[in-house]
């Protein structure tokens, strides 16, 4: 038994050790001033990248000084590889069994891959394709008098039932151009897509039968928006004023078709300069998901989704 | 006298044996279930050592109670919420089978936390289990993911705006965030797709995954044994290149098949 399990040429199979090195310390240091330096600044997250860069290089130079400083002789492996290559330039060696061997698999992995790409493709790909919104009409533009708020709550797609219930606030700004002006805010908080709340007194909600499905209209008179979940607050025009959401409350485009508020598609927004009518609007192409920077250096670290 | 009952005794137990001889001589399975129930352990395993298989007992009691939830759950939005309140309320003994899965779902995941902490504190993880921990710790994560599916179902105000803060999460996540959560929701927003989205994974893609990933796991356990305790007297890490034996603390080394012997740490013998 003990003759069998010594093996004295274990020895060199076992892991070698690098020496022990204190620069990991200092490279997860630098790593951390390059995170901070996102929040904070982008001359600290220079300094991190160039601190990062000169200790991990210490770091590497470290653990590979054994490597560097006595380059044994490579002993070449057992030419196992060589063998084989060996057998296959051998004509005789190429025998039936091994063709229908090396047949059977590439066959198996047709078939495999015929079924399973399909597979995987319906599997994924209908959460991407054909990604639209529906036009929503939100009932005649007399149910929005100039200059008030209202809670416009409505099914987006009436076929799904409850579960599509959506809700917008909606402000008439009255004419601009002498084409009317409306700001159409959606209530999804831009943290992590909870509702917010006007903050104000809610009115009496009305039902109003439009062209499609039911629609109540709330009257309010907010102070701003504020979100129950996690604390975010935004002003009046949706701009973030206190809490963790990372840009302004996104809007919806909308059309005026035969004297009725339609609803368009959402769009995400970095933020709003000015009010009502006059507001100037930094505007992300379309509607991207809650907790995504649409500004600053966060939005490298998310792609444009066509 | 002795000797007459003896015999008897002989051919009662032939007789009860039959059956499993039977199945023996056809699968070799009386045999694999003894290798696996009477294999050699370390003489000083604890209680600690149980908490593998009270995680994988946790687990079978979610099967089972999953299973049988799922005869009367409707994955639908309109019916969802309902056939959880009939499950509850007007199905006999309804109230406990949902109790114990959800209430057992907490208890997969704190022995989880147990077992891992134990295998940590035991140094269990080390050369040659490395493998094991790592099949342990894709356990985790899909119990975790189990757990974010499963919260959804009960299709109530909870369930749905934790779900959607859990899935703005994911959509947080550099660069993969916003694709995930758009495959999580089943399109830009949570629809009617999402709960069948979030039932199939949760009853049949991470279980799946599960069950395969722990027949795995216990493959390792059972081929690499257990390990002492640190405290123990036994304890193999320091010797390795030692002749390991029985009494060093690891199971003694067995040959298979036709006496390639395989050591206990995995090497084939030269």
């Amino acid at each position: 038994m003990a003759d069998e399990l010594e093996r004295p040429e274990h020895r060199e199979s076992e892991p070698h050790l690098p020496s022990p090195t204190i620069w990991p310390f200092a490279f997860a240091g630098a790593v951390a001033l390059i995170l901070l330096g996102l929040i904070v600044s982008l001359t600290i997250t220079a300094i991190g990248v160039v601190l990062a860069v000169v200790f991990g290089f210490l770091w590497i130079r470290d653990v590979t000084r054994d490597l560097r400083a006595e380059p044994e002789p490579v002993e070449a492996p057992p030419p196992v590889v060589v063998e084989e290559e060996e057998e296959a330039v051998e004509p005789e060696r190429y025998t039936r069994s091994k063709f229908l061997e090396a047949s059977t698999l590439g066959l198996g992995a047709a078939i495999g891959g015929i079924v399973t790409v399909p597979v995987l493709g319906f599997a994924v790909l209908p959460a991407f394709v054909d990604q639209d919104y529906p036009d929503i009409d939100l009932g005649a533009l007399d149910n929005y008098p100039e200059g008030d708020w209202v809670i416009a709550t409505f099914t987006s797609v009436p076929e799904d039932g409850p579960v599509s219930r959506r809700t917008a606030f909606v402000r008439n700004n009255g004419l601009r151009n002498q084409v009317p002006s409306f700001t159409i805010i959606s209530n999804r908080c831009v943290h992590l897509g909870c509702p917010t709340q006007p903050q104000g007194p809610p009115g009496e909600p009305a039902e109003v039968q439009t062209t499609a499905v039911p629609v109540t209209l709330t009257p309010t008179q907010p102070s701003g928006f504020g979100c129950p979940c996690h604390g975010g607050a935004y002003d009046i025009e949706g701009n973030r004023t206190a809490g963790p959401p990372v840009r302004a409350l996104d809007r919806y485009e909308y059309l005026i078709v035969n004297g009725s508020l339609v609803l368009g598609n959402p769009y995400s927004v970095s933020h709003v300069d000015g009010q009502g009518a006059d507001a100037t609007i930094y505007r992300y192409g379309e509607a991207v998901d809650p907790g995504v920077h649409v500004d600053g250096p966060e939005q490298i670290l998310y792609p444009y989704i066509p | 006298m002795a000797r007459t009952k003896s015999k008897r005794r002989q051919q009662l137990g032939q007789l009860v044996n039959y059956p499993l001889d039977w199945l023996e001589e056809r699968s070799g399975l009386v045999g694999a279930v003894k290798y696996f129930l009477f294999r050699r352990v370390p003489h000083d395993t604890n209680w600690f050592h149980t908490l593998g298989s009270a995680t994988l007992t946790a687990f079978i009691v979610q099967t089972v109670t999953g299973v049988i939830l799922a005869f009367y759950y409707k994955p639908s939005p309109n019916e969802a919420y309902d056939s959880i309140q009939m499950i509850t309320n007007d199905l006999t003994l309804g109230w406990l089978v949902r109790g114990m899965h959800r209430w057992g779902a907490s208890v997969f995941i704190i022995l989880l936390f147990l077992h891992m902490g134990r295998v940590f504190l035991f140094g269990a993880y080390k050369y040659p289990r490395e493998l094991n921990w790592l099949l342990g710790v894709l356990l985790l994560a899909l119990a975790m993911l189990e757990g974010f599916t499963g919260y959804l179902l009960p299709w109530d105000e909870t369930a749905y705006w934790a779900t959607v803060v859990g899935i703005n999460l994911n959509a947080t996540a550099p660069f993969a965030g916003p694709f995930l959560s758009d495959f999580l929701r089943g399109g830009q927003e949570i629809g009617t797709n999402t709960l069948s989205i979030f039932y199939s994974m949760h009853m049949l893609l991470i279980p799946g995954a599960l069950i395969g990933l722990i027949t795995l796991h216990l493959y390792l356990v059972i081929r690499l044994g257990v390990t002492s305790p640190p405290w123990s007297e036994d304890a193999a890490g320091d010797e390795r290149d030692e002749v390991v034996t029985a009494k060093r603390g690891l199971v003694e080394p067995r040959p298979r098949g036709n006496g390639a012997g395989i050591d206990v740490r995995g090497r084939p013998d030269a």
